[in-house]
């Protein structure tokens, strides 16, 4: 089968299951976070925590909640790491260096899953499952909760509340993600996916040689890395190792896994606010541009040319030969879009294109789905930005469902989407600013020279403030420099946002809603959807054109 | 005033109307160099910084200007990144000039309001003002027996009574309390025809710096020196007192924002550009930086803001603040009073209804008889409406001739007791009109009504009425005594011709109409029906134009509305935008947030469109300012790296000649750009009353591709010249 038929038939696919099983899910999560019933325990665990579950928070208090609930994470994550040589399961690895351990505990608890370490060399049994697994669940319920408690300010009128932290974390764990991600356990370990607690097998090989083959409870850690958009590998290799995704099938599925949560939100949001053809709207938006991106990256790898590609038929330095390059660029390109950073390649061999691609996927700011939760409100903030400035254009004081878009929620839109970029492009000039900085980023942690060393720091930066996880591979990011910004970019790049995102929910919230008439823009037509993948494109690229121009798209260009 | 929902150049006043205010529209270059002293004044950073983004500019032509001078004075740096000196001193006069084109759009726009200033300014030149001592209201009105006192007008203060007499210049605002006059308000409105002004009522409110023509008034003073209605206009006018408007807050802050992000990218590139050997010069990190900001509407929006106000006050309309200009496009309810705005205001005949067999031209020509001595509006409407339907018939040529009764007939004119008015011929036959039942009582003095007919005029009378029209019965008596029904007149209140189009006008831009009246349901219903009215409020009293507003106001809707009574200043305050008349009282001023100078209540519509008008540029100009950028980078980021990286080369696909020309041409397009669009901005953008969708659709393809691709052109038309002088 020609590789152009292989990319449409597996993107085909993908799109075949998410447009099944949208509905159903974004049904599931709205009913879940809309019930008045608590499950038997739910209201276990709330007496635990005393919370009372019928409580509800303002936006300052959701927030405070979401931090305070969060830091804890932190600590214990980072807690676990440096005692692990007392802790059972631990295959006798030592206590965890400091500054990976808080790294390490950042961006679990962030989502981001950026890992400066490798795994099997590093975490034992226990810290993965008691401290990594643990956060891939939490982080990713905080997403879900965030998003959930800004569909809230939405539908709010004239209240001050969001509902309850506490209720919506439990929820989307108990009800939404440990189902899921018991079920997709399951089909991973039928697939293949090893779940054991073997150790470290020594074996012999038919040369004489000796192999160490690892075993550990994978399919567990491995459903819910891609379910809740984490990505933070079980093994070095992440997906490209035969243990975590060991076939053709395994691997779409997996893709389908990170692709589930996020594309499934629009209907939740759209079922949430009474107006399913907003949910679509954004879908919609999404869809189109994480299609467009997909088509680019496959396009990007297939067309590689040069004597080795031919000969390997494809670009196939850094990708496993089970998967090829279609099936590799579709994973890379779902898995920057999606915020999950899980990779079954090498990003850092792609052609220039397609690894350019794959940061543009990031700089997007992980919208296009994005992250669990998070690219919905992220891409509602894209759309909220669209809003405005189409609204004047139709001579009204700016409104999205029906609230209205004045001073103080104009500037928490623009803190938002200046968050992020801020943060790439700050850490990525210092790292080249501060000479001695730069002689240390030069000398240790780029593995390539010139204009590709350069797109590896810009990936790391753009991978760790949109929380996605993946890296440009060469990159050798257990420095004191890199440990510490990479955190501060991870930390500030996923609280800072939900900071801005909940203080507009709190706005919206309060204020009464604007009819709707002939005269209020329509935000469920063609040509808003439109918009608003005009504005996340605009948004992205006006910030990241130039040192775009200094790395992949030099590079690009060059070959 | 009743071409509105077009596009502005349509509807613009007829320049033979008062001149005072009709400024001239035009952007020329006359102006251009009036407003260029104001241009420099504003240079101050002090007054710079209520635009962010423009004090950006200027700083940054203000550090290029050091660099350009200390240039030949300091040894280059060693990566050879120096440009050379023409290049960074035409950068630095570029820069200056971009600061001065913003400023100029502003002086422009202000200049505009001062020559209107200066116009009312002539009006409140001190006059001497026959203050009264001691007046009493209930023995002595008319202050006929008191002591006056003569004091300057800008000593007079609230509450003081003063006595005008014609010919004498109103010394402040006030309401009348004693006396009728007629009023030449011209130095205010304009208008030279004379207004009445009453004690008592609505049209009790005289302005200072109007004259009294006629008659002796005593006004009580309602302005504090310094705070006149005309105080109030000049500072309006000449925008001392202009604030940022809510939307015009919001929309600086997203270009703060904007301009934020521009400077941390560029803040931050030369360190991965000298990585990658591209390190860049002050001067062209500096251009970068300005051609990515948002100039072109952060220069403009002020000026955008200025012209907005200065277009109402060209329809004479005042608007006390910004915010309620802005309110205007947001406008979702629209409160209309029946009488003058949707209806001619008196009811005409529009038909006649024989009864019991009676030939139609029969009825036509006793109705007409009847009513050639009736002078009340409806009176003539029945002449008119006789002569229009049956005008051969009826003398035809000669027609006119029959206006004025018969010589030797007598007229029966109307009065209270009887409810009729008719005719008495010479030859004794009686023509009667009236009220059904008083007509009827007339007939059966005489004869008694047959039932068929009597159920038929039944019927009828109750069919006009259900229909919210006034049935008149028309009956003759003969010169034997006997009495006959006729028929009946259909009287209705008829909707001013187009009114119903201008509704769905409105309706298309998501405005519902709410028609008021005193009429009852069934009259207001019918009303509302015939003018395609969205609803309406019947037999409404002050309190109930409240509560309706209150009751909108709690779905989210903004109302808006005009008035002019003391009675209607609630409902002004109320609402959020509020239009009062001019001929108001004092009262209705205070409380609305607009004056309308011509007393003209469908202008209401008009100050909508303005206010969107408003938003719509401000929004345009800011797609069209962000969508600039995208050319602009292909022209500078090559231009910046391609020596050093060649690949990058391939992003110059506009040919531009040299690196040091492509920026120049990007800071001269972004500068120039500010130029031409400043006839935009002052006139506003084109506005049609089409659905949100069609506009934004049709305003994306101007601004938004056009904003896109109209950069492209510009600097490479400008590089095409800048490669030719020596040096680039």
């Amino acid at each position: 089968m020609p590789a152009v038929w292989m990319a449409i038939a597996q993107i085909a696919t993908l799109i075949t299951l998410l447009i099944l099983l949208h509905r159903p899910v974004g049904d599931w999560i709205a009913t879940v976070f809309s019930t008045a019933k608590d499950w038997r325990i739910e209201r276990g665990l709330y007496r635990l925590i005393g919370v009372a579950p019928r409580s509800e928070q303002s936006w300052p208090v959701y927030l405070r909640s979401v931090l305070a609930f969060s830091v804890v994470g932190i600590l214990l994550v980072y807690l676990l790491q440096r005692t692990q040589e007392l802790l059972p399961y631990s295959l006798g690895l030592p206590a965890v260096d400091p500054l990976l351990a808080m790294n390490t505990a950042i961006s679990f608890a962030t989502n981001t899953n950026w890992q400066s370490y490798s795994p099997e060399l590093t975490m034992g049994y226990a810290v993965q499952m008691a401290g990594l697994a643990v956060q891939n669940f939490l982080s990713a319920a905080v997403g879900l909760a965030v998003a959930v408690a800004v569909i809230r300010g939405f539908t709010g009128v004239t209240t001050r509340t969001l509902g309850n932290f506490w209720v919506d974390v439990v929820r989307a764990v108990t009800r939404i993600l440990l189902p899921a991600a018991l079920v997709a356990a399951v089909a991973l370990s039928i697939g293949g996916v090893i779940q054991n607690f073997a150790g470290f097998t020594e074996l012999t090989t038919l040369t004489g040689g000796t192999q160490t083959i690892p075993g550990g409870p994978v399919a567990s850690q491995e459903a819910i890395k891609q379910l809740g958009t984490n990505g933070g590998g079980f093994f070095n290799a992440n997906s490209a190792h035969p243990f975590e995704n060991p076939s053709g099938w395994t691997n779409t599925f997996e893709a389908f896994l990170f692709l589930l949560i996020p594309f499934s939100l629009p209907r939740t949001f759209g079922t949430l606010v009474g107006d399913r053809r907003q949910g679509r709207a954004v879908l919609a938006t999404m869809a189109t541009l994480a299609i467009v991106s997909t088509g680019l990256l496959v396009w990007a790898e297939l067309a590689a040319g040069g004597t080795a590609p031919q000969l390997a038929g494809g670009a196939m330095e850094g990708k496993e030969t089970r998967y090829g390059p279609v099936a590799s660029a579709i994973f890379a390109a779902g898995t920057t879009l999606t915020s999950t950073g899980s990779v079954n390649s090498m990003h850092d061999s792609f052609t220039a294109f397609g690894g350019g691609i794959a940061i543009v996927d990031m700089m997007l700011g992980e919208v296009a789905p994005g992250g669990v939760g998070s690219g919905l409100y992220g891409l509602l903030v894209i759309a909220i930005l669209a809003v405005f400035i189409a609204g004047l254009m139709v001579g009204r004081t700016p409104e999205y469902l029906g609230k209205r878009i004045g001073a103080r929620e104009i500037k928490l839109v623009g803190l938002y989407i200046l968050a992020t970029p801020i943060l790439v492009l700050v850490f990525t000039g210092l790292s080249f600013a501060i000479p001695t900085v730069r002689a240390d980023v030069e000398g240790t942690s780029m593995a390539n020279g010139g204009l590709h060393g350069f797109s590896e720091v810009l990936y790391a930066y753009a991978s760790a403030a949109n929380n996605n996880g993946s890296a440009f591979a060469g990159l050798t990011a257990a420095t004191p420099w890199f440990g510490t910004t990479l955190s501060i970019a991870m930390l500030l790049g996923r609280f800072l946002p939900i900071v801005f995102v909940l203080a507009l929910a709190g706005s919206f919230a309060a204020q009464r809603r604007v009819p709707t008439t002939a005269g209020t823009l329509p935000t469920h037509r063609p040509m808003f959807i439109g918009l608003v993948a005009a504005t996340v494109l605009i948004v992205s690229a006006l910030t990241y054109f130039p040192i775009l121009a200094l790395g992949p798209l030099a590079e690009g260009l060059q070959s | 005033m009743t071409t509105i929902l077009e596009t502005p150049q349509a509807s613009t006043p007829d320049p033979t109307g008062s001149p005072s205010r009709r400024s001239t529209r035009a952007f020329g270059v006359a102006g251009l160099i009036a407003a260029l002293p104001g241009a420099f004044r504003k240079l101050d950073p002090r007054l710079m910084a209520r635009t962010p983004v423009m004090l950006l500019v200027e700083v940054g032509a203000a550090l290029t200007t050091v660099l350009a001078i200390a240039q030949p004075f300091v040894a280059p740096p060693a990566d050879s990144s120096q440009p050379s000196l023409a290049f960074t001193w035409s950068i630095a006069i570029w820069l200056w000039l971009t600061v001065l084109f913003a400023n100029l759009a502003e002086s422009v726009a202000e200049g505009r309001g001062k020559a209107q200033a200066d116009t009312l300014r002539a009006t409140r030149t001190s006059t001497a003002a026959n203050r009264v001592r001691g007046y009493d209201t209930r023995s002595d009105p008319s202050a006929s027996s008191v002591a006056l006192e003569s004091v300057a007008s800008s000593d007079l203060t609230l509450d003081d009574i003063v006595v005008i007499v014609a010919g004498e210049v109103v010394p402040g605002d006030g309401d009348i309390v004693w006396g009728i006059a007629s009023i030449d308000e011209s130095a205010i409105t304009g208008e030279s025809a004379p207004v009445v002004r009453e004690s008592g009522g609505d049209r009790s409110a005289v302005t200072g710096g109007t004259r009294v023509l006629s008659d002796r008034i005593v006004v009580r003073i309602t302005s504090r020196p310094g705070e006149t209605f005309v105080d109030r206009m000049i500072a309006l006018v000449e925008g001392a007192s202009r604030q940022k408007t809510p939307n015009e807050i919001a929309l600086n802050i997203l270009l703060a924002a904007l301009s934020i992000v521009f400077v941390v990218v560029v803040l931050t590139l030369n360190g991965p550009a000298a990585y990658a050997g591209a390190s860049q010069s002050v001067v062209v990190l500096v251009s970068l930086l300005v051609c990515l900001i948002p100039t072109t509407i952060g220069a403009l929006l002020s000026a955008i803001g200025i012209a907005g106000m200065d277009r109402l006050v060209q329809r004479n309309v005042l608007a006390m603040s910004g915010r309620a200009v802005e309110a205007a496009g947001d406008v979702t309810t629209l409160l209309l009073d029946k009488t003058g705005t949707i209806t001619f205001g008196n009811r005409r005949a529009s038909a006649f209804v024989p009864v019991g067999g009676v030939d139609a031209d029969e009825l036509a020509i006793a109705a007409r008889l009847s009513s050639l001595g009736d002078p009340t509006p409806e009176g003539s409407s029945i002449v008119e409406l006789a002569d229009a339907q049956s005008g051969s018939e009826l003398g035809g040529a000669n027609a006119h001739e029959h206006v004025v009764a018969p010589s030797d007939s007598i007229l029966v004119p109307f009065t209270a007791q009887t409810r009729m008015s008719g005719l008495d011929l010479a030859d004794g036959r009686m023509i009667r009109k009236g009220a059904g039942s008083a007509v009827r009582a007339w007939i059966a003095e005489s004869t008694p009504i047959p039932a068929a007919i009597d159920d038929q005029l039944t019927a009828e009378i109750e069919r006009i009425s259900a229909s919210g029209g006034t049935p008149l019965v028309v009956a003759e008596r003969s010169a034997a005594g006997a009495a006959r029904a006729l028929g009946v007149v259909h009287l209705k209140d008829v909707v001013k011709p187009g009114m119903a189009e201008r509704f769905a006008d409105l309706r298309r831009m998501g405005i519902r109409t709410v028609m008021v009246t005193g009429d009852n349901p069934l009259t207001a219903k019918a009303i509302a029906a015939e003018a395609g009215i969205d609803d309406y409020l019947a037999e409404a009293t002050p309190e109930d134009k409240l509560a309706y507003i209150r009751k909108e106001q709690e779905g989210g809707n903004l109302v808006a509305m005009t008035g002019d009574g003391t009675n209607d200043a609630p409902a002004l305050a109320q609402a959020d935008v509020g239009v009062a008349m001019n001929s108001g009282t004092s009262a209705a001023k205070e409380a609305g947030n607009m004056v309308d100078l011509d007393s003209d209540p469908t202008k209401l519509i008009e100050i909508v469109r303005i206010g969107k008008q408003l938003l719509i540029t401000r929004g345009s100009l800011t797609t069209f300012s962000i969508a600039n950028d995208v050319a602009k980078y292909f022209a500078i980021i090559p231009a910046m790296f391609a020596t050093s990286i060649p690949a990058l080369a391939a992003l110059n696909f506009m040919q531009l000649s040299s690196p040091a020309s492509a920026i120049l041409s990007a800071v001269i397009f972004n500068a120039l750009v500010i130029v031409a669009l400043i006839p935009l901005a002052l006139r506003g953008a084109a506005y049609r009353p089409l659905s949100a969708s069609a506009l934004l659709g049709r305003n994306l393809l101007v601004y938004g591709l056009g904003g896109l691709i109209a950069p492209f052109i510009g600097i490479k038309l400008i590089d095409l010249v800048v490669s030719l002088l020596p040096g680039f």
